[in-house]
């Protein structure tokens, strides 16, 4: 609270190195920061992946580096079955928390979500600076845990209790590396509640005259509403994450039930319920797949308005939706946990409302594809993302009516066909508004255009080869494939070794594809075509700005005014088919 | 053809871009009549108050994370047949009066800012004697709960004996360090009542009062559980 009334607006410029560039207050810097530590992450998470896939298919290939990074988890190189347990937690944690949380909500969000609703900046900047730094601090920590004697903990992103919460008899990593894990959820928890804070009170009270909550953009309502699930989610994993930590380290039996043997030793503890923390879990867990995806929802319909040039069927029931997709993620943890062991009438419970969830996803998509349906679409990087994101959504999200059933969720559960559903409907979709999100704004944020040719190749090779990978997920799930395996060499799994063998291939090309971006990223950064100041023909505030990137308090001195909903697009104006939200101008007849 | 009539029924502003107001490092302000003085500058910006909105949401947060423990709490009882009641130590209720009393002297610490700052008062001292009362007696509670600690071990309670001890250090524990974050707006509140070149505005009291009443119905809830399920 201390920070609290420090008012939003009146910060001065910087003028230190330091001020300006590391622990700056600008909420465009704090973005550009949250997307540069997701950048990082993300990549640290893909070369995971890779070394996973390797071994999958190779399990007795040295991987070159790994043997000096863990001697006891890659001895020569060669991925041990525990150390393949470690990479594919480290991997998860890594892209749920620091790429998916960070870079479509914290990252754009930070940057735009004030200039969009005409704010020179956050609510409270100085904490949005701590946001950024705390989250910083705990990627640093989980990192950590690459470097510590027993290496990386192996309990999964979702640090399943007993196994998370006994110490080092869980096998190796579950020592100092596990504890690190719960640390650094719990720091990057108290990071996220702060910012989650500060979007609520940006939203609520910073908006400019005329910036009714109706005319905010499809994708400041996400952010709003993504926010509003993130303080409620993170309140309840951060005491779940305190609790966890104390079974480990104070002795507590919070989640460690009476009479476990571990590893041949009896664990002093007794009474706790392992169950407990798969429910405290779980209802972060699952609003943070919301969490995820709203905001890619926001973006691609952000995007898809201005490439279509005309408004989405309903903009206003897309919003709906969001608000009632962010309300039921509240009511459907339970559906990760029908093969927990709890009561099995409650599997239907939590069933019923996971089914309800797809309608208003159902809406969003025929909304999307109705709009689509006939109009004139603008085809450029930036809306092929948001096509490929729709495609992946759909895809993915199919699945998850055959998983919302317990009867089909038994059978699928612990297979790979769940790995394809969330990697896809989750992962990747996001992802492809991330991307689509980078290309339309790279403008704005850098003053500079992206490669548009580059950025098609980019689109088409990372479309394909995200499909070639995830789609053979599900025929390996019906299959009968487990997943969390390390290797498929000695049993009945041997004949599904070629769908392996191409998904990894597939990964390979997909991960390379994606040096096409960061070059594209790194070279239109430097030496990218001046940007036009909107070279979209986009209506909302972010291309009211005087200059791109926006000057230190966003729109030069001045409050921009609003007079229009967000998409007045297809009209007839003095600018063309389009009107800028701070335009007063009156619109013509649709043309 | 496009015309430069704003249409009906739109927001009403009329030139087309203000000018910033300038930063003069207030965001809030006082409703009422300003001094003289000009300890708060009324601001008339677009925007609403983000500092108490801010601490509402940040409330809520608070109530969800207990929320959580609380729910935590219940599905560890009855998870196994180790719950062993505890006699909770009784400077609890004393405490608890400490915490009241001082939520009572922070509404007068209020009163007395605002009129001071409505020029009703001519002095600060009204003001920050209830304002050090609200510190002493937050204070008196902070050790208060760290005696209740001491009781508990002198019994043989640590964090890990049994489900119960484990529940009343966490439950106090999280309060406790909540309680002392207020403290630390209630020492910002004073410093800034002091300031001239920072002063205090009304949204900060207010938030760092609706903090520190909500710690107190809090602690009240808390112990209505523990007292329940201990």
């Amino acid at each position: 609270m201390s920070e609290a009334s420090v008012p939003a607006v009146h910060h001065g410029p910087p003028t230190s190195f330091i001020r300006k560039h590391v622990f700056s207050v600008d909420h465009k810097v704090i973005g550009k920061q949250y997307y540069a530590l997701a950048l990082v992450a993300v990549v640290t998470g893909m070369v995971l992946s890779w070394i996973m896939r390797i071994h999958l298919v190779w399990p007795t290939a040295p991987i070159p580096g790994l043997g000096w990074l863990s001697k006891a988890g890659a001895p020569g190189g060669v991925v041990t079955p525990e150390y393949y347990l470690s990479l594919m937690t480290m991997h998860g944690t890594l892209m749920v928390f620091f790429v998916l949380t960070n870079a479509p909500f914290a990252a754009f969000g930070n940057y735009f979500l004030p200039i969009q609703i005409g704010a020179e900046d956050m609510a409270f900047p100085r904490f949005n600076m701590m946001s950024f730094w705390i989250t910083f601090i705990a990627f640093c920590i989980l990192i950590a845990a690459f470097f510590v004697p027993d290496g990386p903990p192996l309990a999964g992103w979702t640090a399943y209790a007993p196994l998370s919460a006994i110490g080092k008899d869980a096998g190796p990593g579950e020592g100092l590396g596990q504890t690190l894990w719960a640390l650094s959820i719990f720091v990057f928890c108290i990071a996220s509640l702060l910012g989650a804070l500060n979007f609520i009170a940006t939203t609520l009270d910073l908006r400019t005259k005329g910036m009714t909550l109706a005319r905010m953009p499809i994708v400041s309502w996400a952010w709003f509403i993504t926010s509003c699930i993130a303080l409620l989610a993170f309140a309840v994993l951060l005491p779940a994450c305190l609790l966890l930590v104390l079974d480990r380290v104070a002795g507590t039996s919070f989640f460690i039930p009476s009479g476990l043997n571990v590893s041949d030793h009896l664990q002093p503890h007794q009474g706790g319920s392992p169950l407990l923390w798969q429910h405290l879990f779980w209802f972060f867990g699952h609003p943070e797949v919301y969490i995820a995806i709203l905001p890619a929802i926001g973006i691609v319909s952000h995007i898809l308005i201005n490439s279509m040039r005309k408004p989405m069927l309903s903009h206003k029931t897309i919003i709906y939706c969001m608000m009632g997709i962010g309300f039921l993620s509240y009511m459907v943890w339970g559906h990760h946990m029908f093969l927990s062991g709890m009561n099995p009438f409650s599997a239907l419970v939590f069933s019923f409302p996971t089914l309800i969830i797809t309608i208003p996803a159902t809406i969003m998509t025929l909304i999307w594809l109705g709009s689509l349906y006939g109009s004139n679409l603008r085809i450029n990087a930036a809306s092929l993302f948001c096509l490929g994101f729709i495609s992946m959504f759909v895809s993915g999200g199919v699945s998850g009516f055959f998983l919302a059933q317990p009867s089909i969720d038994i059978y699928l559960h612990a297979t790979y066909f769940v790995v394809g559903h969330f990697h896809m409907v989750m992962g990747v979709a996001a992802i492809f508004g991330i991307f689509a999100g980078t290309y339309f704004w790279f403008p704005k944020m850098t003053g500079r255009m992206m490669n548009e040719t580059l950025g098609r190749w980019h689109f088409w090779l990372t479309f394909i080869g995200t499909y070639c990978i995830f789609m053979p997920f599900h025929y390996l799930g019906l299959a009968g494939n487990v997943r969390r395996y390390s290797a498929f060499t000695d049993d009945y799994l041997v004949p599904l070794l070629p769908v392996h063998r191409f998904i990894t291939y597939a990964a390979l090309f997909t991960g390379a594809a994606q040096l096409i971006f960061i070059f594209n990223l790194l070279y239109s950064h430097a030496k990218g075509a001046i940007a036009p100041a909107n070279p979209w023909e986009a209506t909302s505030l972010e291309w009211s700005t005087p200059s791109s990137p926006p000057p230190f308090d966003n729109f030069g001195g001045k409050h921009p005014v609003v007079y229009h909903d967000p998409y007045q697009y297809g009209v007839k104006s003095s600018t063309g088919d389009y009107l800028m939200q701070t335009s007063p101008e009156r619109a013509g007849e649709t043309p | 053809m496009a015309t430069t009539l704003p249409p009906p029924g739109i927001a009403p502003p009329v030139d087309a871009e203000q000018d910033l107001r300038p930063h003069d490092g207030n965001g809030g302000g006082f409703r009422g009549p300003v001094p003289e003085s000009g300890e708060l500058r009324s601001v008339s910006e677009p925007s609403g108050e983000p500092t108490r909105t801010g601490i509402w949401v940040g409330l809520a947060a608070i109530a969800m994370a207990f929320a959580a423990l609380t729910s935590a709490l219940y599905v560890r009882e009855g998870a196994a047949t180790d719950w062993q009641p505890i006699a909770l130590p009784p400077i609890l209720w004393f405490n608890t009066l400490a915490l009241i009393a001082s939520s009572v002297a922070l509404e007068r610490a209020r009163h007395r800012v605002a009129a001071f700052m409505r020029g009703q008062e001519n002095s600060r001292s009204g003001a920050t004697l209830w304002l050090n009362a609200t510190m002493l007696l937050g204070l008196v509670f902070v050790v208060g709960q760290y005696l209740a600690w001491l009781k508990l071990r002198s019994q043989g309670l640590y964090l890990p004996t049994n489900p119960n001890s484990s529940f009343f250090y966490v439950f106090t524990g999280v309060h406790v360090v909540h309680v002392l974050g207020g403290l630390g707006g209630l020492t910002r509140v004073m410093v800034k009542f002091r300031s001239s070149t920072r002063p205090l505005r009304r949204s900060t009291m207010d938030a760092t009062s609706y903090y520190w009443h909500f710690m107190g119905m809090l602690w009240l809830y808390l112990l209505f559980i523990l007292w329940l399920k201990l």
